[in-house]
């Protein structure tokens, strides 16, 4: 082999083994990172043809609207525990901090957290979309049977 | 009447942007000069029109009409005058008119611009820059105008600018990240150009350097303002959530990136040279694709404009039609193409191809996590999301070599370097930097995790390395003072922008593992400590503004029992629509931001409120502002000012 093939061959297998390191690295951070969306009834009932149930202690995201009177504060803490539903069971969320300006009874939120219990969620984000009518995409997906009727009970206009 | 005029001269512009799309590259093809010198005032009618066209828009807005839809649904008669001109590009429509606007500028610039450029090429530069123009004039006219009437029934209010939008961010924001987008547009038809034409020169390269380094000084400009304004505006504190739309103004952000330093490599050394062609067209088809992204719909997102599928499959097919006719000339073309220079194993060349190399695997990494999501959900395999650790932890990695190699690249020379010669200057150079950094660390933090420590040493390595080579290249045959005057201006952009990382890296590093966050809930009165403040609540008061209401919590500030600052958070609701919008109160500092956010008011009359410490925040968007001045400073740069006196004389010649 002349030297200057030697040169490439060696370029070559170097980049060869870089992109395999990287692809590697990619996917074994990937793995950690996905988190699954699941509705409600999903989580009891579990998601897809096979109903899989996640696992206690997995991260994953939830959506549904907020249960009207479901939400109970803490008196002293910050700590807020509401209610979840999409088109069947309910699912508790607990969380610790100050709820987006949007969050209101009646209305699509999303959320980030661990599973604890099979229906009770430890968030540690909750997000809710600046908009009335919103109603996070995959919450309308979800729940397409319900459609984007105005909910029937009055919701407290002073807030 | 004003509306219609401003949908009937954007129409013209179409028709002008059809003839310049045509009129040159046939011109060009056939060598028929007088074609292809119809081309700079094409270009420049062009703008003018579309000019006019988004002037009307502004007028509306400002003047209240609301039979326009677009002003209706984003404007209301109670919003503040300049707030009314930002609505122009606050919604869907008008923000691709603003895109509009930009393109036909940065067309109508580069026709005034390249007089030194032979006719051929200057020819299909700008026919290049026409055939993009009349897509992006079609999606406008026929799937998102926004002259649309709502006659005869209009409303008598608008519905109000997002209140999220109402912003001093919002003002500048978009228009500099359309800038960079649009600009390098400009980088891509140069490519396009040269590849038309077969001769891929280092005089290409020359011509296309500085436009590609003023984009992409917009572009950053546009993302460092964009990360300050969420930091403001958002009241969680966060500077960067990787959300896909940030992704996709970072995707072409890196390749830009890695475009401007392989060019530097083209222009000076002949070598790279299809590799540089194929980054300027990359990074046009990867700020489309950005396009896309956030027009389509196709993603949840807190920046996703009310979407329709079919303005996402026109710019799907645009994007193949440009994307796929760029990479077939290049199939065509590359083998042409031949390298001049040899360079050895040891040198600045292969540097700089490592910081490609790094460059394009973080893209890789962005576009597959912004992407990969939107696949998983097209092939119906349910909704997933890549949380931000998937970004931090391959950004981390990736970033340990490329900041060690910003460190020696600048040190080498072209072709080869000698080992020895590196070696103590580079021992050097890491010795002050870990003493620098654990000087710092150790002494001002309790507790300094590795990693911290790592990242933070990797900024410090940086700048020193940076201030060596500044003084190795003054002192080469004269005193340090009058060799820094000698020094050109393209290097000082490589010091510049060198720092520039330098601050962004110290910056997050130290805000991520220093920063401290408490949601507390308070009465008036009481007091929370947090690091070396205090943080006593002083109570809420009602406010009134021009189209909102709301209340401001008053909370001082005491170090050492000295009043340092007082905060005022805000909480309002907008007026039309009921929106609520959290304005933080921050007290910015060099090296620290206070910043309160005002939560709801509780069952026993305490209120929430988030506090944050954050070190170094800052140090991100001061090293964002030198990066951008870096792709500025090159415009001063000698070697392409002297185009303007070549430029005189091919006047002179033309007269």
């Amino acid at each position: 082999m002349n030297p200057r093939r030697k040169k490439r061959l060696l370029a070559v297998t170097a980049v060869v083994f870089g992109i395999g390191a990287v692809i590697g690295l990619v996917l074994y951070a990937l793995q950690e990172n996905i988190n699954l969306f699941y509705t409600p009834s999903e989580l009891i009932d579990g998601k897809g043809p096979n109903h899989e149930k996640p696992h206690i202690g997995q991260k994953l995201r939830i959506g549904g609207m907020v249960v009207p009177g479901s939400v109970i504060r803490d008196e002293s803490s910050l700590e807020v525990s509401f209610k979840l539903i999409d088109t069947g069971p309910l699912v508790t969320i607990r969380y610790q901090g100050i709820l987006p300006d949007l969050f209101r009874e009646g209305q699509g939120i999303v959320a980030q957290g661990v599973l604890v219990e099979p229906d009770v969620i430890e968030a540690f984000e909750v997000l809710a979309k600046h908009d009335e009518e919103y109603m996070p995409a995959e919450v309308a997906e979800a729940v397409k049977g319900i459609k984007h009727e105005k909910p029937k009970y009055n919701l407290d206009s002073g807030n | 009447m004003i509306p219609e005029i401003g949908y009937f001269s954007l129409t013209l512009a179409l028709v002008l942007s059809v003839l310049l799309c045509i009129f040159p590259l046939w011109g060009a093809h056939t060598g028929n000069l007088r074609l292809m010198r119809a081309a700079p005032s094409l270009a420049v009618g062009q703008f003018m029109f579309v000019l006019i066209s988004f002037a009307a828009l502004i007028y509306a807005s400002l003047t209240d009409d609301f039979t326009v839809a677009y002003v209706a649904y984003h404007s209301s008669s109670t919003l503040p005058w300049y707030y009314k001109i930002t609505s122009t590009w606050g919604g869907h429509e008008g923000a691709i008119l603003l895109w509009l606007v930009m393109q036909a500028g940065w067309t109508a610039v580069v026709a005034m611009r390249s007089r030194s450029l032979p006719w051929i090429l200057r020819a299909r530069v700008l026919g290049v820059l026409g055939f993009l123009g009349v897509g992006f004039m079609l999606y406008t006219l026929l799937m998102s105008s926004p002259f649309e009437l709502l006659l005869p029934y209009y409303p008598v209010e608008g519905r109000d600018l997002n209140p999220l939008l109402q912003d001093p961010g919002m003002i500048i924001h978009p228009p500099l990240l359309y800038m960079g987008y649009v600009g390098l547009s400009v980088s891509f038809s140069f490519a396009i150009a040269a590849l038309l034409t077969g001769k891929l020169d280092n005089s290409w390269a020359k011509w296309s350097r500085p436009w590609t380094m003023t984009a992409w000084g917009f572009l950053t400009l546009g993302l460092t303002i964009g990360s300050w304004w969420a930091y403001s505006e958002l009241g969680w504190g966060g500077w960067w959530f990787w959300d896909p739309v940030e992704n996709a103004a970072l995707m072409p952000w890196l390749v830009a990136t890695a475009l401007l330093h392989s060019l530097s490599v083209t222009e000076k050394r002949g070598v790279f040279k299809s590799w540089t062609v194929l980054l300027a067209i990359a990074g046009f088809s990867l700020s489309l694709l950005g396009t896309f992204i956030v027009r389509s719909g196709i993603i949840v997102s807190v920046h996703a404009f009310a979407t329709d599928p079919d303005r996402g499959l026109f710019i799907l097919a645009f994007l193949a039609v440009v994307v796929g006719g760029a990479l077939t000339l290049y199939a065509f073309r590359v083998a042409q193409v031949r390298s001049e220079g040899r360079y050895k194993l040891v040198s600045r060349e292969v540097a700089l191809w490592l910081n490609n190399i790094f460059l394009v695997v973080a893209t890789f990494v962005v576009l597959l996590g912004t992407l990969l999501p939107m696949v998983h959900k097209e092939m119906g395999l349910g909704s997933i999301s890549i949380g931000e650790p998937f970004f931090n932890k391959m950004f981390a990695i990736i970033l340990v070599p490329f900041a060690i190699l910003m460190g020696i690249g600048p040190l080498l020379r072209w072709k080869q370097n000698k080992w020895g010669f590196l070696q103590n200057k580079m021992l050097f150079c890491a010795i002050v930097s870990i003493a620098v950094t654990s000087a710092w660390l150790f002494s001002s933090y309790d507790v300094v995790a590795p990693l911290t420590l790592l990242a933070t040493t990797l900024a410090v390595w940086i700048v020193v390395t940076t201030g060596v080579d500044l003084y190795v290249k003054a002192t080469i045959q004269t005193s340090f003072s009058q060799g820094l005057k000698r020094l050109d201006l393209s290097y000082w952009a490589m010091v510049l922008g060198h720092v520039g990382i330098a601050f962004i890296i110290a910056g997050v590093t130290l805000t991520s593992a220093y920063s401290v966050e408490r949601d507390v809930s308070m009465k008036p009165g009481e007091v929370v400590q947090l690091n070396q403040y205090q943080y006593r609540f002083e109570g809420v008061n009602t406010i009134r503004g021009a189209n909102y209401s709301g209340h401001a919590g008053e909370v001082s500030v005491l170090k050492n029992d000295k009043l340092e600052t007082i905060l005022h958070a805000e909480k309002r609701r907008y007026d039309i629509g009921m929106q609520f919008m959290t304005e933080a109160a921050i007290d910015a500092g060099f090296t620290r931001d206070l910043y309160l956010a005002l939560g709801e008011q509780l069952s026993n009359g305490g209120w929430s409120l988030r506090i944050y410490h954050k070190p170094f925040v800052r140090w991100m968007w001061i090293g964002g502002m030198l990066v951008s001045l870096a792709g500025f400073l090159i415009l001063g740069d000698k070697r392409y000012r002297s185009n303007k006196k070549r430029e005189q004389t091919a006047a002179q010649e033309a007269i």
